[in-house]
């Protein structure tokens, strides 16, 4: 599945605030179709670094590379065109719209339709094209039954459901998912799992999670950030097998035995 | 999934998506019975004619507040820029009121393009103060250049031309109510396209949550800017329409009453709902109409009170005044 192009390279990447440094020199690599794990305890820098890698936070050193091209200084709304996609931790959805409505205006804006005001909201250049794509994504994330309600009355579970398909109506080619099943109810989290697990295959997937059932059964490379710097990566037999790792992050060796 | 029932399912979401954007059936009713109002009451031509206007200001005020979420309460700055626009046009150019009108828009949505700017940045309160700020000044400016102005006596002596020609402006005002609430429908008809477009949706979007608006690649300033500049246009019409149909243009129509009104009757109405503006101006011109031929002096008291009444009870419980007292009633 995964070639060797690279499509994601962050290079020493620094960030201070004031005397502190939240992030410190850090390199990650990620190459198509990846699913890369970044854990790390509280406090870690996983934030601090999703901000970095969106355009929220200017990096105080280093570079940041979107399929060859250097997007260190690019506005946020500017590398989402190019493919570089996040979901949060907390849900932020458009509250009064509705999933439809939401993930039809998301596709129009990728569509380059998001400043055409004359058409009704669902037309496309090419008949049927926005449509097409949000039938798809609703049906994908189990959310057709609640299309039409406004996003504020529906389930927890479906709330997260919509936070990634938004993401994914972006079309991205990297995906930042920031703890996707936080907060889930056990009764919705196999559906949410399912989706997860069936994100399609050429997009590289950088997922921030503490559910280490999730990380051990998703991953094929993890990064283990400590303090603002990488301590160690490798794939999860190497990292759930790292003495360094277990004293610093797991903890407990049990729960490193997943794989 | 087979097929046809895949063709099914987008047949049921396009049809979802276009039930948001299709006229009902009671729209078209609504404006012949509006377009009919000053023949049917022509003997309160005036007031019609002042509703329209005031409605046309409303629905510019919701455009960015209700529909994009940018607080103003210096809104009369374009309302007011457009009147004199309008008046000092017919005085020192020509007397054409349409042309006059054009004239007056575009120069209220150059003053919209140049304040937009002010509005990026901040809170909704940084907001609220630079808005207020801008009307202060151009209310400043119409009073010290009176050599163009009139200064604090207003701008007087307007005299119009007759509408496309044909139609002379006459006292009772019919031909004002007429041409106000054609303008009104048409740039109503264009605010609704567009509060129905994927621009409009975009708009909400922000509105609803500004952090996951830049992150699904809406380019939030530039939107911002664009729905400022268009709303200030929309309320330079209103503005150079009041001013073309009174013959008059006086320093009130900065002030700050005026937009601290079209905030009130907007919220009165209902925002985010283009008819909530028409409504609001229905209702609070006629209670202010009504309210002081009782009692002239106190009638801001009455709108007052019915204002807290509103907020605290909500608009779907206003008219079952048993369910006020009721617990949890409000979602």
């Amino acid at each position: 599945m995964s070639t060797s192009e690279t499509v994601l390279s962050a290079e020493g990447l620094v960030m201070r605030f004031g005397g502190i440094t939240a992030t410190n020199n850090v390199t990650l690599n990620l190459k198509k179709g990846a699913r890369h794990a970044l854990i790390g305890p509280n406090g870690a820098g996983k934030t601090t670094l999703i901000n970095l890698l969106t355009g929220v936070l200017q990096p105080t050193e280093g570079r940041i590379t979107l399929l060859g091209e250097d997007i260190t200084h690019l506005a946020p709304h500017r590398r989402v065109k190019r493919g570089m996609v996040r979901t949060f931790q907390i849900n932020q959805l458009f509250d009064t719209l509705t999933p439809l409505e939401t993930l039809a205006l998301t596709v129009s804006q990728q569509h380059g339709l998001g400043s055409s005001w004359w058409n009704p909201l669902g037309h496309s250049r090419r008949k049927g094209e926005v449509v097409d794509r949000c039938a798809q994504l609703l049906e994908q994330f189990h959310l057709l039954e609640v299309m039409n309600q406004p996003t504020n009355v529906l389930a927890y579970g479906k709330r997260r459901l919509l936070e990634i398909a938004i993401a994914l109506a972006c079309e991205p080619r990297v995906l930042l998912l920031d703890e996707p099943v936080a907060g889930v109810p056990a009764g919705e989290r196999e559906e949410l799992l399912q989706t997860v697990a069936a994100l399609p295959a050429d997009v590289s997937v950088l997922l921030i999670e503490h559910d280490m059932d999730l990380v051990f059964s998703f991953a094929n490379r993890m990064t283990v950030l400590v303090n603002g710097t990488v301590l160690t990566e490798g794939d999860p037999e190497q990292i759930a097998n790292d003495p360094q790792v277990k004293a610093v992050y797991l903890g407990h060796g049990e729960e490193a035995s997943h794989d | 999934m087979t097929q046809p029932s895949m063709n099914e399912l987008q047949k049921t979401i396009a049809e979802s998506l276009h039930n948001g954007s299709r006229w009902k059936a009671w729209e078209p009713v609504f404006w012949l019975l509006v377009l009919a109002s000053p023949f049917l009451l022509g003997s309160h031509a005036l007031i019609i004619n002042e509703i329209a206007i005031v409605a046309l200001f409303a629905i510019s005020l919701d455009l960015v507040l209700g529909y994009t979420g940018i607080v103003s309460l210096g809104h009369a700055a374009f309302f007011g820029m457009g009147a004199y626009a309008a008046a000092l046009f017919a005085k020192l150019v020509m007397p054409d009121p349409v042309v006059g009108l054009l004239f007056a828009i575009a120069v209220s949505t150059l003053l919209g393009a140049l304040c937009s700017f002010t509005i990026l940045r901040g809170s909704d309160l940084t907001r609220l103060m630079v808005t207020l700020g801008v009307a202060l000044i151009l209310f400043e400016l119409a009073n010290k250049l009176d050599w163009l102005t009139g200064g604090a006596d207003g701008l007087q002596g307007v005299v119009m031309g007759p509408l496309l020609g044909k139609f002379a402006f006459d006292l009772a005002g019919r031909t004002s109510a007429c041409y106000s609430i054609v303008v009104a429908l048409i740039l109503f008809v264009l605010a609704r396209r567009l509060t129905r477009s994927a621009f409009g949706a975009t708009l909400m979007a922000i509105r609803d949550n500004r952090l996951r608006a830049m992150a699904i690649g809406i380019p939030v300033s530039s939107r911002l800017a664009v729905i400022y500049t268009i709303a200030a246009g929309v309320a330079g019409a209103a503005g150079g329409l009041l001013a073309q149909t009174t013959g008059f243009a006086s320093l009130d129509v900065f002030a700050f009453d005026r937009s601290a009104d079209v905030m009130l009757l907007l919220v009165i109405g209902g925002t985010g709902w283009l008819y909530g503006g028409i409504a609001g101006a229905v209702v609070f011109k006629i209670m202010q109409d009504v309210i002081s031929t009782i009692t002239p002096q106190y009638w801001t008291f009455w709108i007052g009170l019915f204002l807290v009444v509103l907020m605290l009870v909500g608009r779907e419980r206003l008219l079952r005044p048993w369910t006020w007292f009721k617990k949890g009633g409000a979602s």
